[in-house]
């Protein structure tokens, strides 16, 4: 296991690379802790498979370093990284018996054979495939094939990093639950540093302890679950994550007072004067639906999901959505909004604006 | 649920069953009519029973024809398949040369027959021909014409040049369809070029292949034009496969009972080689090799 630190990396796809645009992944400075679940968060095409392949060596990086533990392995091949993947696409050796795929890093490697059986038992044990080892790992269910990949990774001591590519992309979904616990606990059990990269955010926030939010090739946070819902230091991550999207409008700020079309809006904190494009973003959570208090809304219909309902209204011209408990009564008169103060935050093109504590 | 029966359904059936009975039964019946009979012109038939049948399996001539096919379709299949896939596995995966490359491969495939016979008829003339008067010039002792072993080894180079584009055009649609990950996955897993091809390559190809050998058996056990164009089934019986041996007879020396029966278990032949190719293959495949 290894701390893996990534050194001003960027990648284009591009051979000769002028401006920002034409890299696929823009400059960064990361250090991924050893043995933490990191996942890499981001919709399609947002550079997050593209990062992951340069770490475990498929893809060699336009710029930049890649260092495990202090060692510069940026032009290492994969094989002397010791790093394990698991792929969108379940990759098993057919023809191989369950037994013989998960020995086949090994074999490779020229292990002798009773150190071989020996690790391949006790990965089996771990996945819980012990007594399907003797099978042809053909025929089985994609979620049995992508343990096997997962096994394969793990059967290597010396393995410096777990990647997996959405693996649980093609899994069936009451069997993405089960996968997913099993991966936790074996994260928990045996503390590989693994990397994660998925587009479902309930995925990203069950496995990791820290999620990695990608957009447009950069990264945008890295925070914990909590941070990156309380928090979202762009108006990306406000939108990607939650369910509905936090709410977004464009502001004037003002000291303490944001202007949404001239009406003014309390906020938690003081912000010095700000330049370019100004927006204030509030989850639909800190927003609540009243008779009396707060800014004008016109409700166009109430989604009831289950343990709560969605509100989806009109604020000043822009879409906004409200969740209210299950048990809260919604009547016709109630067309004002208010907010919760200290969870209203301000971004200035698109990045969050701290602003003063007082 | 209550099952609709309507019998007027069959009359779906029709227009294939009709189909078949022109391109296929009715003509095999036909060539089944004159394996039971004898005549003399005249369209005067006289019933002969089995005699045919009994003949042609006495007959040295026919086994020493399916011992040449046999051993012809064996050496060809032996080359053309793994020398198409080691074409598959060289070929561009992409871009300009990929596309180059299978219009190039595809060549061979274009050209009639009878055109390929006789382009290596000329090919291998030792008078005009470049191979045959490039070889006589450096001292090699080559004729088709006169030398049994010549004369093979030019039909299963024509042979091979023909189809062996076929094999590798199968092959490489095999191995486009192989995902990415599988390449990424061996390389993780530090496997040699040999185990990427032993346990990746070949078996993704498997299906395609079993489709390629297949069409090859068939295929070169039913030559006929191009081995009749070179040699001629000469020197002396030295090429004359199952095909030119049936053509002598049907149409040479109008036998047409032999001729009927010999191409009559000609066809068993085929159909059971094909079949326990097939059902042996099938199997493995379910077995996983």
């Amino acid at each position: 296991m290894a701390k893996i630190t990534l050194d001003n990396l960027a990648h284009s796809y591009l051979p000769k690379p002028t401006s920002e645009e034409d890299f696929a992944l823009k400059e960064l400075n990361h250090d991924w802790d050893d043995g933490a679940a990191y996942a890499l968060l981001g919709s399609s095409g947002c550079g997050k498979s593209t990062l992951l392949n340069i770490i475990s060596g498929l893809l060699h990086p336009s710029q930049g370093r890649i260092l495990f533990d202090g060692k510069d392995v940026t032009h290492a091949p994969t094989a002397e990284r010791n790093i394990a993947q698991v792929f969108q696409f379940p990759v098993v050796y057919d023809t191989m018996s369950v037994h013989d795929n998960l020995a086949f890093p090994l074999r490779n490697r020229g292990r002798d054979e009773a150190y071989v059986a020996e690790r391949v038992n006790e990965i089996a044990r771990m996945i819980g495939m012990e007594d399907m080892l003797r099978r042809k790992a053909r025929g089985l269910t994609a979620d049995a094939k992508q343990k096997i990949s997962l096994g394969r990774g793990m059967v290597r001591k010396d393995v410096n990093a777990l990647l997996f590519d959405e693996p649980l992309t093609v899994i069936d979904p009451h069997m993405k639950w089960e996968l997913r616990t099993q991966l936790k606990k074996l994260h928990h059990d045996f503390g590989h540093t693994m990397i994660y990269v998925t587009h479902d955010q309930t995925e990203a926030l069950t496995f990791a302890d820290k999620v990695v939010v990608m957009y447009d090739g950069r990264v945008v946070q890295i925070g914990t679950p909590e941070e990156l819902f309380e928090r979202p230091e762009h108006t990306f991550v406000g939108y990607f994550i939650g369910s509905p999207g936090m709410n977004v409008f464009p502001a004037k700020v003002d000291g303490r007072r944001a202007y949404i079309d001239g009406t003014a809006l309390e906020l938690g904190r003081g912000y010095r004067p700000l330049d370019g494009k100004v927006e204030i973003g509030v989850r639909p959570e800190f927003a609540r639906l009243s008779q009396s208090e707060g800014l004008p809304v016109t409700v166009r219909r109430v989604e009831d999901v289950g343990r709560h309902k969605i509100i989806r209204a009109e604020f000043f011209g822009h879409d906004i959505n409200i969740i209210a408990g299950e048990d809260d009564h919604i009547s016709a008169d109630m067309n004002r909004v208010t907010f919760d103060a200290a969870h209203v935050n301000v971004y200035a093109d698109d990045w969050r604006v701290p602003g003063e504590a007082a | 649920m209550e099952k609709t029966v309507n019998q007027k359904a069959w009359f779906l059936v029709l227009p294939v069953l009709v189909l078949v009975a022109f391109s296929a039964v009715i003509p095999l019946m036909t060539v089944v009519n004159y394996s039971v009979q004898d005549t003399f012109g005249q369209n005067q038939f006289f019933w002969a029973g089995l005699e045919w049948f009994e003949e042609m399996l006495r007959s040295d001539r026919m086994w020493d024809a399916l011992g040449r096919q046999l051993m012809f379709s064996g050496i060809i299949l032996a080359i053309e398949i793994p020398l198409g896939i080691f074409v598959a596995l060289n070929m561009p995966k992409s871009g300009f040369w990929a596309s180059f490359c299978l219009v190039l491969m595809s060549l061979p495939l274009l050209i009639p027959w009878n055109v390929v016979g006789t382009i290596w008829q000329i090919f291998g003339r030792v008078d005009i021909g470049l191979l045959g008067y490039t070889l006589d010039a450096l001292g090699v002792n080559y004729n088709y014409t006169q030398d049994t072993i010549a004369a093979w080894i030019t039909i299963i180079v024509m042979d091979v040049w023909h189809w062996t584009s076929l094999v590798a055009l199968l092959a490489y649609a095999g191995l486009k369809s192989i995902p990415d990950a599988y390449y990424q996955a061996a390389k993780i897993d530090q496997a040699s070029r040999w185990k990427v091809f032993r346990y990746i390559e070949l078996p993704k190809m498997m299906g395609v292949l079993m489709i390629a050998i297949l069409l090859r058996f068939m295929d070169s056990f039913m030559i006929y034009t191009e081995p009749f164009v070179v040699t001629g089934g000469g020197p002396g019986n030295a090429t004359t496969l199952l095909s030119i041996d049936l053509v002598k007879m049907a149409l040479g020396q109008f036998d047409l009972g032999p001729a009927a029966a010999f191409s009559l278990m000609y066809f068993l032949v085929i159909l059971l080689i094909s079949w326990v190719f097939y059902t042996v293959m099938v199997n493995l495949d379910k077995k996983g090799m």
